[in-house]
């Protein structure tokens, strides 16, 4: 006889493992669609080939490690990881890039700690930052947007060829994303003002996501609609999005408004790069952050202290997954020390006075 | 909820944790209590149907007994007494499944009705206000009342205990938070005047000037009785509104909520000026007290999926659950589980052949739909528990401890402080049954003190028994060496 009958509560919420990583997928496709529209079919080949392969990796380790492998292929996560990973590649980036992404995230991120559940650092970020490190033109050269059929979108063979023979882009069809536009124009001595000018920067159309960028990050617009709508079904709480994103906004203020011309403003770190994405679907990612409601606001602070850092002092341009990783390596303090108040008892854990100053 | 997370993260919210199981309410609250239940042809009174000492029997196998007569009596400090709930005749003491998930066999007593129902003599009084406060407690305590929410402490223990530290506040507790129960619900609408009047004769016995009736949103007919019946008795009971959340009823939660105090950890809530009661109790104190009538009979919730007619059911203390069930329509083909109690704390039973005893508020068979029954899954560390749990604990960090084998690592994160509320499985997307690892931790954890000090026991009789050798072996030693010396001082004194 199962144990739930034998042991009370006898009734249990309707909310499963799968229904959440269903839901966090959901949020992720308007994002994604976007994605797919603007970078056209490369990207739209990438996505599959990076969903397939997490699927491959993770029924590859349950089959290895003896586990049944329907059932924990259905709970979703090998897809959602899969999905996550795919958002942060270049969209044009070859098919391999996908599945390396996959099988890093699948294999070293998750399966060899043992699985759900069990992985300290976040599978996607820990793919993305390893394929940036080990394969920096691939994970560095973007393609700009186009409307669906106009010229500069790619036909479909010609897509193929982008995405299975690594045919290089045409010329003109290619550029730097914003974030790395600014840094690289601020290594060569120039300003914040001129850098805006040559990467076209275009206020609303960089929120709208119409830039270059990572498959399903540029569109801040849809990456928070998504998130929004995980929070109002409680599928993740705003402690988190609302400290990292809280964070950047005050440090990139309080800079910007010390120095306007070497100091991005608010508005432009939110919309650009991975910000929205780490705020609302990575950083919230249950696994590896911290439990109490007061250890996820230090953590999101944390992500968003490291990612204004990276960005405007680092060697790299864009800080979302350095952060993420490095304040998935604090969770564990976080969780030690950072703990709810239990009843009857102070924060130290020790009984509460009685009236009268009796313990 | 995620509301209520946002109090979490402060010192002193008003509510913290809980979660909102589907009430399934509806199958009983719309009909009266049934007060026809026709006698059982036996009933089984538990010796032991409260906390603390069981009673001890006062009547022998084949005494005829009236309607109210005590059968046992209470023992010791804590224990209380268990009377007639009908007139018949005692046809044996015996040990008979408990009710209880292992309905272990337990002393029992066997009454057979004579159908005639005969009340023994009773005293009440006309006016119980003009007793002297102590004479309540001892009234509520002969007539064996229980706390009837569940818990089942002597109620006179409580009173006792409230008038001597000088409670402030009486709370009265209407929550009635399980799902399914209605039978509280059903006794406020039907029987307000009397709970009233009952809350208003504990307040004498405690000598105290407020009560707080704190009553679920979700009760509004309830609410609107009580309130009517609390009237005419100046601010004396005050009637409130609380939340319907899982589990409001906590008492220490509704303390909270009342008064914006903790009760400390390890203490009681009389230590920070409280007391708290169920309706059911306020109403059987009122029927001891006014009426001079024990407890021998109690409104229990017949209800889930597999009953027919689900209804509330005033029915003789020693009624078999079978009983009940059978009146209300029960299927047994259809059912996959049987819980006394509510779903969410209350008790798996392997069959229903179990007598009702004074804090049984339900009894429930559930169909195979209704229970939850598929195997755990990996903890994806989402933290709804830690949402969900009322008394600010980490359950999937504890539940992660007990898991490794570390049960006193546990015990750092709060394991005695867990009211095994459920609130914390219910949530949980991976269906892990937490509230069973806490239960197990802590039922190993007294298993061990209880070894361990056995053990140190055993030690120090063993130490004891070899100094009292080596003790008695010196004391031979001396005796032995004074004789030799004695000897030697005859030798010499008879050679001089």
């Amino acid at each position: 006889m199962s144990l739930s009958l034998l042991s009370a509560p006898f009734t249990r919420a309707d909310s499963q493992v799968q229904g959440i990583m269903v839901a966090v997928m959901l949020a992720l496709l308007p994002a994604t669609a976007f994605g797919i529209f603007i970078f056209g079919w490369p990207a739209f080949f990438l996505w599959a080939v990076t969903l397939l392969s997490a699927l491959a990796f993770e029924a590859l380790c349950l089959e290895l490690a003896g586990k049944p492998v329907k059932a924990v292929l259905l709970d979703g996560s090998a897809l959602l990881s899969g999905w996550l990973v795919a958002m942060t590649l270049p969209p044009w980036a070859p098919w391999w890039i996908g599945v390396v992404g996959a099988g890093l995230g699948v294999v070293v991120g998750k399966q060899v700690f043992g699985g759900l559940g069990q992985n300290p650092f976040n599978p996607a970020m820990l793919a993305r930052v390893a394929l940036l490190v080990a394969f920096p033109l691939e994970m560095t050269t973007w393609a700009l947007p186009s409307l669906p059929f106009s010229s500069s979108a790619p036909g479909l063979f010609d897509s193929l060829a982008i995405t299975f023979a690594g045919a290089p882009a045409a010329d003109g069809m290619t550029g730097p994303t914003l974030i790395g536009n600014w840094k690289t124009e601020a290594s060569q001595g120039r300003g914040l003002s001129e850098s805006l000018v040559s990467g076209h920067y275009n206020v609303m159309a960089s929120i709208l996501g119409w830039k270059a960028g990572s498959l399903g990050e540029t569109s801040s617009l849809l990456v928070a609609l998504g998130g929004l709508w995980l929070l109002k079904k409680n599928i993740i709480t705003w402690h988190i999005p609302v400290s990292l994103l809280a964070t950047v906004a005050l440090l990139a203020s309080v800079f910007a408004l010390t120095d306007g011309e070497r100091y991005a403003g608010p508005l432009f770190h939110l919309t650009s790069g991975a910000v929205m994405l780490a705020a609302f679907f990575i950083a919230t990612d249950y696994v590896t952050s911290p439990s109490s409601p007061a250890g996820q606001l230090i953590f999101g602070a944390g992500c968003g202290l490291f990612i204004f850092i990276i960005r405007t002092w680092g060697a790299y341009p864009e800080g979302a997954g350095f952060s993420v990783l490095l304040m998935n390596a604090l969770t564990p303090v976080i969780d030690h020390y950072v703990r709810p108040r239990i009843y009857g008892r102070d924060l130290k854990g020790r009984p509460l006075d009685l009236p009268g100053g009796r313990r | 909820m995620a509301a209520f997370s946002f109090f979490s993260f402060g010192a002193s919210g008003k509510i913290r944790g809980g979660v909102h199981p589907k009430p399934r309410k509806e199958a009983t609250f719309d009909r009266p209590i049934e007060t026809a239940f026709p006698l059982p042809e036996r009933l089984y009174l538990c010796l032991q149907q409260h906390a603390g000492q069981p009673a001890e029997p006062v009547v022998r196998v084949g005494d005829k007994v009236l309607k109210g007569q005590l059968l046992a009596a209470g023992q010791g400090a804590i224990s209380a007494p268990v009377h007639a709930p009908t007139s018949g005749v005692v046809t044996d003491i015996l040990e008979y499944p408990a009710p209880h998930p292992s309905t272990l066999p337990t002393p029992t007593l066997l009454l057979e009705p004579d159908g005639e129902d005969r009340w023994i003599e009773i005293q009440g009084v006309a006016d119980p206000f003009a007793l002297p406060p102590e004479e309540i407690s001892a009234r509520v305590g002969a007539a064996g009342v229980v706390g009837m929410g569940g818990a089942a402490f002597p109620s006179a223990v409580k009173l006792n205990l409230g008038r001597k530290t000088r409670i402030q506040t009486l709370l009265i507790n209407g929550g009635e938070c399980e799902p399914y129960l209605t039978c509280d619900d059903r006794l406020m609408r039907e029987r307000a005047a009397d709970i009233v009047d009952g809350i208003l004769i504990m307040l004498h016995g405690l000598e105290c000037n407020k009560a707080i009736v704190g009553i679920e949103d979700n009760k509004p007919e309830a609410y609107a009785a009580v309130s009517a019946a609390a009237a005419p008795h100046g601010g004396k009971v005050e009637v409130r509104q609380v939340p319907s959340l899982y589990p409001m009823g906590w008492d220490k939660q509704l303390i909270r909520y009342f008064t914006g105090k903790e009760v400390p950890a390890g203490g009681r809530s009389a230590d920070i000026g409280v007391l708290m009661h169920n309706v059911a109790t306020a109403y059987a104190v009122q029927q001891a007290v006014r009426y001079g009538r024990p407890l021998v009979s109690r409104v229990v919730t017949v209800s889930g999926s597999a009953v027919s007619a689900p209804r509330n059911v005033e029915a003789p203390i020693g009624t078999l659950l079978a009983d009940l069930l059978a009146f209300c329509g029960h299927r047994p083909d259809d059912t996959a589980s049987y819980v006394m109690g509510g779903p969410m704390m209350g008790d798996f039973l392997p069959h229903p052949k179990v007598p009702l005893v004074k804090g049984t508020c339900g009894i429930l068979a559930l169909s195979p739909k209704e229970v939850a029954a598929s195997d755990a899954k990996a903890c994806i560390r989402c933290s709804r528990c830690v949402s969900a749990c009322p008394a600010g604990l980490l359950p999937l960090e504890m539940m992660s401890r007990i898991r490794a084998g570390q049960l006193e690592s546990a015990l750092g994160y709060g394991l005695k402080d867990c009211i095994s509320c459920g609130s914390c499985s219910y949530v949980c997307p991976s269906e892990i049954p937490l509230v069973h690892y806490f239960k197990y931790a802590s039922g190993e954890l007294v298993a061990r003190e209880q070894n361990k000090h056995r053990t140190e026991q055993t030690k120090r009789l063993a130490e004891e028994r070899q100094a009292r050798f080596e003790r008695q072996k010196q004391e031979q030693a001396a005796l032995a060496a004074q004789r030799r010396l004695k000897a030697q001082q005859r030798k010499a004194e008879e050679a001089a």
